[in-house]
């Protein structure tokens, strides 16, 4: 039923000399949320950047196994990282937003990968605040900064960035962490109508937003995947004592 | 009630007399500071004011000959001669040391980054008569077998005080590269962009302010300085015909003249540290409504 779109096989990742994840494999299938929950430092956010290469740029980052996106391993020879980082978006645990314009926030993305045509990113730009159900709000200040807009909305923001260039994969690292419940509950509405469009990964700590709007939910303890599965099954039913006890709020 | 009981107790008043001394010095302080700038441009301008009376202030500004001897005092070869070697020194300084800051911040390994920062402060720390042999050594034989006449001119100048300036702007300009936030590089990253996309769309946009305060920065230290230019320049008064012509500017005709100069002749030496403080105050009044 399920078209698989990321497919992680023993992949190792340590800086300097700490090992941080160890011997993972996934199986993320395409156009779902697959949550990834743990404590603090369990290396669900180093899982996260490695899918997109993000922490290349630590500079005694080392790594061993793979990532396959759409069966082409992300790490090897021939990768245009630059190519892959356009296919697999990524939503920061703090919103960011360059210090532009609403509007130029939006377009950056289009216009570094080469849109020229005003009516086109215009459109793009729409389309995209629209589908992050942010259009309505800001529609009438698209030209004053994005610095001004509320943490909710910067966030909104982030994500509408991120869909523009229409990438395959979005990863959100604890997208919310920063939000108030209302601006969360808009986040997480989003996610689910996003999912038709993308493959979306999560981390989060919040477990009522893994439960609320994920399929999958990988457990992640000590750089170890403990227990994968269907949301359902993981929260209704969890097979290993240490999943159970995490969602239970009994540690973590 | 409780507070105004409280605020007749003794220990309470002491303390807000502890206070009130302490607000009070420390103003002294800050005071004694903005005094002796004013006493120092009143001083100027009053041993400036003989000069003034004697030439008029407006030909001393746009007057084309300088013969103390004759005592006519014309000061606008000078006034030219200040402004081109200071704008020639940025338009070799500046795209070096931006360029050399974002190598530094955001490409160099962190190795390389730690070999340099002493380099750029041996560099900044030379004496600037030492760069005046340098220039004399070597930059003034070089400009003489490419553009002939004797090698002192506005681009031996200019290339020395470019030297001399590069590492207030190249220091200042990676504190600005520095402090912008990460997470705007791992946005642009993130979205897709080469290294030189993030560069030019967002880190130089952002850190543009720092960048421009480092350039007048090194702008004003370019104006102000006296002994290299000195050295180099040829020091002669007249308006440059090429870049190959010598020039004197106006540091540099306060320090050539002031040794042996009386009368009249000595305060218009003061009334040239008038000119110069006008010059300096323009260029930055300029420079700082272009930044924004």
């Amino acid at each position: 039923m399920f078209k698989l779109k990321i497919n992680v096989k023993n992949f190792n990742v340590s800086f300097s000399d700490n090992q941080i994840l160890k011997n993972i494999n996934m199986k993320i299938p395409k156009n779902t949320v697959t949550a990834l929950i743990g404590p603090s430092g369990c290396g669900k956010s180093t899982f996260l950047r490695s899918i997109n290469r993000m922490n290349d740029f630590s500079s005694n980052f080392k790594r061993n196994g793979s990532i396959y996106v759409d069966g082409e391993d992300i790490y090897g020879e021939n990768v245009d990282v630059v190519d892959l980082r356009k296919r697999i978006g990524m939503v920061f645990q703090k919103a960011n937003p360059f210090p532009m314009s609403i509007f130029e926030n939006v377009a950056y993305g289009l216009k570094i990968h080469g849109l020229k045509d005003k009516k086109e990113l215009f459109d793009t730009v729409k389309r995209s605040l629209k589908q992050a159900a942010l259009w309505g709000e800001i529609k009438d200040k698209l030209d004053s900064s994005a610095l001004s807009l509320s943490g909710g909305q910067q966030q909104r923001l982030c994500i509408a960035r991120t869909i523009a260039i229409s990438p395959e994969v979005i990863l959100m690292d604890e997208p919310c962490s920063a939000l108030d419940p209302i601006s969360t509950l808009k986040i997480e509405d989003l996610i689910c109508e996003l999912k038709r469009d993308y493959t979306i990964v999560l981390v989060t700590h919040n477990m009522q937003q893994a439960k609320r709007s994920s399929d999958l939910t990988s457990f992640f303890l000590d750089g170890e995947v403990i227990e994968s599965g269907l949301t359902k099954d993981i929260f209704s039913n969890p097979k290993m004592e240490k999943t159970e006890d995490y969602i239970l709020g009994r540690f973590g | 009630m409780n507070l105004r009981r409280y605020s007749k107790k003794k220990g309470f008043l002491k303390l807000i007399r502890k206070e009130y001394l302490i607000e009070k010095g420390f103003f002294t302080l800050a005071m004694v500071m903005i005094a002796t700038v004013l006493l120092m441009f009143a001083f100027v301008v009053i041993e400036s004011l003989p000069a003034f009376g004697h030439s008029g202030f407006f030909n001393f500004l746009v007057g084309l000959r300088w013969s103390p001897d004759m005592n006519i005092f014309g000061i606008f070869p000078m006034i030219v001669g200040s402004i081109l070697t200071t704008a020639i020194s940025l338009i070799i300084a500046v795209p070096m040391s931006v360029s050399c800051a974002i190598y530094l911040e955001e490409m160099a390994p962190a190795k390389l980054k730690d070999y340099f920062k002493p380099v750029i402060q041996t560099l900044a720390g030379i004496p600037s008569v030492i760069y005046g042999f340098f220039g004399l050594t070597l930059i003034a034989p070089i400009i003489r077998n490419i553009f002939g006449g004797s090698g002192f001119s506005i681009l031996t100048a200019s290339v020395v005080l470019a030297l001399m300036i590069l590492p207030t702007i190249i220091s200042l300009s990676q504190d600005a590269i520095k402090s912008v936030p990460n997470q705007f590089r791992e946005a642009s990253f993130g979205l897709g962009s080469t290294q030189w996309q993030c560069i030019k769309y967002i880190i130089l946009p952002t850190a543009l302010p720092g960048i421009i305060t480092a350039v007048i920065l090194g702008m004003g230290r370019a104006v102000g300085e006296t002994l290299a230019v000195l050295m180099l320049a040829g020091n002669v008064s007249v308006i440059p015909s090429s870049l190959a012509s010598p020039i004197r500017t106006l540091t540099s005709n306060i320090a050539l003249e002031m040794g042996y100069a009386t009368g009249i002749h000595y305060s218009a030496l003061f009334a040239t540290g008038v000119i110069l403080f006008m010059v300096i105050m323009v260029l930055m009044i300029v420079s700082t409504l272009c930044s924004k």
